[in-house]
């Protein structure tokens, strides 16, 4: 049973003089507990996918359900609730606000859920904690490294016990030793039952996902 | 973390900018608050004063053949047969029923006489009765009292070769002059003012009164009411409201109200333009921010929301704060600026007023830049640059 499947999606951009294809009927089904990683060459549309992917970006035809729910057929105001419910993102310029600690950027999805103030922190501590940043929930994103701002932004993505993880680049600001803790990060949520779905163009950080699909000129290719 | 955690750290984020949102709410504010209070107190002092501006109402005699004018204005006649009114005239004005708003009745007694050889114009009055619709006078010396003084016009004194001390035969009587009245302009600079019976006794009309001019306080009451109401008591009289008197007051103040409406509603146009470019720029700023709070799951109303609330604890403090500069600006630069005697009095009903008027322009400058930055796709702001 797949908990994601996009069904003949497409989307053109036409805010250049010639309309832009950057997908063209992509068919794409994704399992529960599914690491699936994503490669293509620059201007593939990778990144069109993951929006679409995310409820970020509507398509211009086909379908995606997650958890046999149609997302683009719900209003501006419930896709604002499926993203909290069922995604975690990891971007890869990790967008941590500024000025918020670490432990309050975790919080940020849980307060948009309108949580009470007291569990906020203890899911947001233990989130921190799973990834290796309990005592340094205090400091701001400037205070923290690159390696441990990316672990800030994955505890972000996991704190609300989304099924589905989306990671855009999540190395891609990384050295390779910083990477390679990341991937591990992500094999041993997948383990505790997480599905993830990763873009990247790093065939060594893709083969660390159970399945790879390639992108080219806005096709899935086998 | 609740909203309006966010909200705070953005704000706490951003002292700067917000601070120059401030600045300029306080900006605004404070000048609408200053002039507010500064026209309020203006126009009380501007209505009492041309209150006391003067008479604003003249009682003549019915029957005459001739007017004279007196003082810019035209009163009764002083021909040989004319009617006269009498003193007593005077005391029945004193009956009315809006009597309280009678400030003073002066009456006058108006002839020609030879004054130490030289042909003048004296004026008998009650000096006392004078003081209060002459306030306006500059006197070098002081105001006369009593039977035994006398005060003369600038061009008098000059044309007589007396100062203030000298003393003035008026018929058989030796007057001290008790002051010389700065030129006026008027016809008082020709006069020589004496005491009403002196005058009557000089002119040889014991008890006889030419023309009596009334003060009214009447802010808030018709003159036309007193003006009829002396006119029953007076049947054998003239009762005219001096209109001019009344019209410029009217006027006077209507300009004050209309200055400060036009200088409030361009101080406020400036900062509501602050405030939105501000807000503009303030979003525009964390457009990406915006972006990753919709990515997590907030909705386009909770966004809004955190925007609405920087600018309320923004607008609230500058309201507030506009409030106390300009109570203080108005108290302590109104008397210099506005040449006001009374102290501007503390309105605290108006720190809500203020506060309600900078949470407006507040509102109105954040709504729009709130609800575009909410409304954008979340992948749009994560683009932005």
């Amino acid at each position: 049973m797949s908990l994601v499947h996009l069904q003949n999606v497409s989307k053109r951009y036409n805010g250049t003089s010639v309309p832009v294809h950057a997908l063209r009927d992509v068919d794409l089904a994704i399992g529960e507990q599914d690491f699936v990683a994503l490669m293509g060459p620059s201007g593939a549309g990778k990144s069109t996918l993951l929006t679409i992917l995310g409820a970020m970006s509507p398509p211009t035809s086909g379908t995606v359900t997650v958890d046999q729910l149609d997302v683009y057929r719900l209003s501006a105001e419930r896709l604002a609730d499926f993203r909290r419910e069922y995604l975690g993102f990891v971007f890869q310029h990790l967008y941590l606000v500024p000025y918020l600690t670490a432990l309050e950027n975790v919080m940020l999805p849980l307060a948009a859920a309108r949580m009470p103030d007291a569990e906020q922190r203890e899911r947001a501590a233990a989130a921190l904690e799973r990834v290796g940043l309990a005592d340094k929930h205090a400091r701001l994103p400037r205070d923290l490294s690159g390696g441990e701002q990316q672990r800030v932004a994955i505890a972000r993505a996991v704190v609300n016990d989304a099924p589905l993880l989306l990671a855009d680049e999540p190395t891609g600001c990384l050295d390779s030793g910083t990477g390679a803790e990341v991937m591990k990060l992500f094999l041993r949520l997948r383990e505790e039952g997480q599905t993830i779905f990763m873009v990247t163009h790093d065939a060594a950080i893709a083969a660390h996902a159970d399945r790879i699909v390639h992108l080219r000129d806005g096709r899935l290719e086998d | 973390m609740q909203l309006r955690n966010i909200a705070w750290a953005g704000l706490k984020r951003r002292k700067a900018r917000f601070g120059f949102m401030l600045a300029a709410l306080v900006l605004g504010v404070g000048t609408v608050v200053a002039l507010v209070s500064l026209t309020r107190a203006m126009r009380e002092e501007v209505s009492d004063e041309l209150d006391r501006f003067g008479a604003n109402i003249v009682v003549t005699p019915k029957s005459r053949a001739l007017d004279l004018a007196y003082g810019g204005v035209a009163v009764g006649g002083v021909t040989v047969d004319a009617q006269e009114l009498h003193v007593e005239d005077a005391g029945r004005i004193r009956t009315i029923p809006n009597k309280r708003n009678v400030s003073a009745v002066a009456p006058k007694l108006i002839g020609t006489a030879q004054v130490e050889r030289h042909p003048v114009l004296l004026i008998g009055v009650d000096f006392r009765q004078e003081r209060g619709i002459k306030s306006w006078w500059h006197i070098d010396g002081r105001m006369a009292q009593g039977d035994e003084e006398t005060m003369i016009g600038a061009e008098a004194a000059r044309l007589l070769g007396k100062r203030t001390g000298d003393v003035l035969a008026v018929g058989d009587r030796s007057l001290r002059v008790a002051g010389v009245i700065g030129a006026t302009g008027a016809i008082d600079d020709q006069a020589v003012l004496a005491d009403l019976h002196v005058v009557q006794e000089a002119l040889g009309k014991p008890g006889a009164v030419s023309v009596i001019e009334v003060s009214a306080l009447c802010r808030g009451c018709p003159i036309e009411d007193i003006v009829s109401q002396i006119a029953t008591v007076l049947p054998h009289a003239r009762v005219a409201p001096i209109r001019q008197a009344v019209a410029a007051r009217e006027r006077a103040v209507g300009q004050f109200t209309r200055f400060a409406y036009a200088v409030s509603g361009i101080v406020l146009l400036v900062g509501a333009l602050v405030v939105l470019t501000t807000m503009m720029a303030a979003v525009t700023e964390r457009t990406r921010e915006i972006g990753v709070l919709r990515a997590v799951g907030f909705r386009q109303t909770q966004v809004a929301r955190v925007l609405l609330m920087e600018s309320a604890v923004v607008t609230a403090t500058g309201g507030f704060m506009g409030w106390v500069i300009g109570t203080a600006a108005a108290r302590y630069a109104g008397p210099a600026l506005g040449q006001l005697a009374a102290p501007i009095p503390i309105e605290p009903h108006m720190a809500v007023l203020a506060i309600a008027l900078a949470a407006v322009i507040g509102l109105s400058g954040t709504v729009y830049p709130a609800l575009r930055a909410a409304r954008l796709d979340p992948s749009e702001s994560l683009r932005h640059l």
